[in-house]
């Protein structure tokens, strides 16, 4: 079953008729996702590549094809508004790709969000793959391989580079899932490796952390109190310096806080294996299992 | 982004908070004038992006117009944090009964802006926070409602017990949740928020950082960047629209994504090296964004050895070997470069690259660790 998509997930693109939107929808549909339709305000009516129909907005959408999920390729002035009008719409998973979304904006969205029951993964991130199945995003189809081991992570090309390390060592994935860059994000650590303990296709987790913020703490803390099953993880930015922005919004250490040893210090106190080189958490997996 | 005192004090003015007058000097007569304009004792506080500006000699008070001259000669061209001053702040000095320290910040865990205010004003708010927790009340704002007036009146009993001085402290307040919300702040700061014998609240120092993705919709406030106070290669690099921060070392680091790019310097370490920079080309990165990349890290004079790190996503291999060739067919390099390449149109790349003479590696630890060993 995996964790948030799968089998069951009817996707509609928002955004599907732009450049990556466009591009993106090719590669879901060739992966096997049933992409069921398509959003860009004023081409509704449209038919994408002959074979997903084109609405003008979300709840058309969800009235015509029953679409419950729901991503996000629209330019960073319109995305807030576009993860809005699909919570409104009634979509359950919303994931967003777009970068540089006002933090202000996602302060008001998320309650929005919330109050409507659904779920947001992003924005900033790169999506989540169940590998042979489905994904939402745009996360490299070719480097996954179906397996046990759930992937969570802050990041996008770095979360690339531990699937194709775990993959070339023959470690199959139940799902990877991108959280996403940036300081105010719609799922975190917690909730992922909360929904990978209750999946029965998962074994064990790796969790990618980097510096900034706190949320690698409070998701060293969960799998101390609420894991039975065993997570590895790294951190990225142990070189990084105070106070500047590591490209990623969110990854700034500021002050004293977000530091990438405090973080493996967090990890390594409440029962997490650190792995000091992406490599290494292929012996580290090995070494829990 | 950061912008200066002078600067934050300018938007807190336009949204009626307290603050007295001052003026901007560029030189030591232009400071003179200044003090002789306003009479009195002034302060002259250096103008750069740095905290701690008066443990550095940064700040200093002139009881009259020559001493303003000299105070403004002695701070005008000081280094603070590695930050030369070219502005100082010229205003008159305000005489202090209290200090107290009010901020608004985005708060990432509860992910809402939440405003902070303490009676401990004037020093370090880390330290107050390390030493004296029970010295910060705090007040997490719903951004939809904005921050209430009874927060506002809350907080403000906690600054100050006479009616009178609460009053004016809830006003300014209000004023700095307004400036925060505007101005598309993360940080809105005044330390210290003082008052005076005369009975009024002033605000003597602006503090104000501003979400980068929202400048956008801030031409004004993007206006305000000081594009002095940025090394020249950060600024080529911000309008080429990568993504560089220029450190230490001499393996200047090439690599799509930001968390790949951190761990390729993270990996640099391991391996007994020091990265020269950090440098994400990003998502669809075409070839004309490699040659820029290439150009700014080979500018750096400490670059000895340069590594690209690509996993092809989104960015695809050959557009990065495209650029590699032709940036080294255009600049002069005398700087070896190790080759990384894996992922979307991998094959396409290294065929590029073989065919202009490059050798490519598609394993991460082994092209670190050979981008080491040629810069030692």
């Amino acid at each position: 079953m995996a964790i948030f998509i799968g089998e069951q997930t009817r996707l509609v693109v928002q955004g599907i008729t732009g450049r990556d939107g466009s591009f993106h929808t090719r590669q879901m549909i060739e992966y096997g996702t049933r992409v069921v339709a398509g959003v860009t305000p004023g081409k509704g009516g449209l038919t994408f590549d002959g074979t997903v129909p084109v609405y003008n907005t979300v709840v058309e959408a969800v009235v015509e094809q029953e679409a419950n999920a729901s991503v996000i390729y629209v330019p960073a002035r319109f995305a807030g508004e576009a993860i809005l009008e699909a919570a409104d719409a009634g979509i359950e998973l919303i994931v967003c790709i777009t970068e540089g979304i006002p933090v202000a904006e996602m302060m008001r969205v998320m309650p929005f969000v919330q109050e409507r029951g659904a779920r947001l993964i992003g924005p900033n991130c790169p999506g989540l793959i169940v590998p042979g199945v489905c994904k939402v995003g745009i996360l490299p189809g070719q480097i996954v391989l179906p397996g046990r081991i759930g992937i969570v992570s802050r990041s996008g090309t770095l979360t690339y580079e531990i699937i194709f390390q775990l993959t070339s060592a023959g470690i199959g994935q139940s799902t990877s899932i991108g959280i996403g860059g940036d300081p105010i994000i719609g799922t975190d650590f917690v909730d992922c490796l909360r929904a990978f303990e209750a999946d029965g296709e998962t074994d064990a987790v790796v969790i990618i952390g980097e510096i900034g913020g706190t949320d690698e703490q409070t998701a060293a803390s969960l799998v101390k109190e609420e894991m039975n099953k065993p997570v590895v993880g790294f951190i990225a930015g142990q070189t990084a310096p105070p106070g500047r922005r590591m490209g990623h919004a969110g990854a700034i250490i500021s002050g004293s806080e977000g530091t990438a040893a405090e973080k493996v210090r967090a990890f390594q106190e409440n029962g997490i294996a650190v792995a000091e080189r992406p490599v290494e958490i292929v012996d580290a997996l090995r070494a829990a299992l | 982004m950061n912008i200066h005192e002078y600067q934050a004090r300018e938007i807190f003015r336009s949204h009626g908070l307290p603050v007295p007058d001052s003026v901007l000097a560029e030189s030591a007569e232009q400071a003179r004038e200044a003090a002789a304009r306003f009479g009195g004792t002034v302060v002259i506080k250096a103008q750069v992006h740095a905290g701690g500006r008066g443990k550095a000699g940064g700040v200093k008070l002139a009881s009259d117009p020559a001493e303003a001259g000299e105070a403004a000669e002695a701070i005008l061209g000081m280094e603070i944090k590695g930050l030369v001053v070219e502005r100082v702040l010229v205003a008159p000095a305000v005489e202090i009964a209290t200090e107290a320290y009010v901020g608004i910040v985005m708060d990432r865990a509860s992910q809402q802006p939440v405003m902070m205010v303490s009676p401990e004003g004037g020093v370090d708010i880390e330290e107050v926070a390390a030493t004296k927790p029970e010295a910060i009340f705090k007040e997490a704002i719903d951004p939809r409602y904005g921050l209430m007036p009874h927060e506002a009146t809350g907080l403000a009993y906690k600054l100050f017990s006479d009616p009178a001085l609460a009053k004016q402290a809830a006003r300014a307040l209000a004023g700095l949740w307004r400036a925060y919300e505007r101005a598309d702040a993360t940080l809105a700061e005044i330390n210290p928020l003082v008052s005076t014998p005369a009975g009024e609240v002033l605000a003597i120092d602006a503090k104000m950082n501003i979400d980068d993705s929202s400048l956008f919709r801030q031409p004004e406030i993007a206006a305000m960047r000081d594009e002095g106070a940025e090394a020249p290669s950060e600024r080529r690099a911000r309008e080429a629209g990568l993504s560089y921060i220029k450190l230490e070392g001499d393996v200047g680091c090439c690599v799509n994504g930001a968390g790949l790019a951190m761990a390729t310097m993270d990996l640099v370490k391991y391996y007994g090296g020091s990265p020269a920079n950090f440098l994400d080309i990003g998502g669809s990165s075409s070839p004309e964004k490699v040659v820029a990349a290439l150009e700014i890290i080979t500018e750096d004079p400490s670059v000895r050895s340069i590594l690209f790190n690509i996993f092809g996503g989104i960015t695809r291999c050959d557009d990065v070997a495209n650029g590699i060739v032709e940036a080294t067919g255009r600049l002069d390099l005398n700087v070896p470069i190790t080759i990384r390449l894996t992922g979307t149109n991998e094959k396409e790349g290294v065929k590029i690259l073989e065919g202009a003479g490059f050798e490519a590696d598609t394993d991460m630890d082994r092209a670190v660790q050979r981008a080491v060993e040629v810069a030692s």
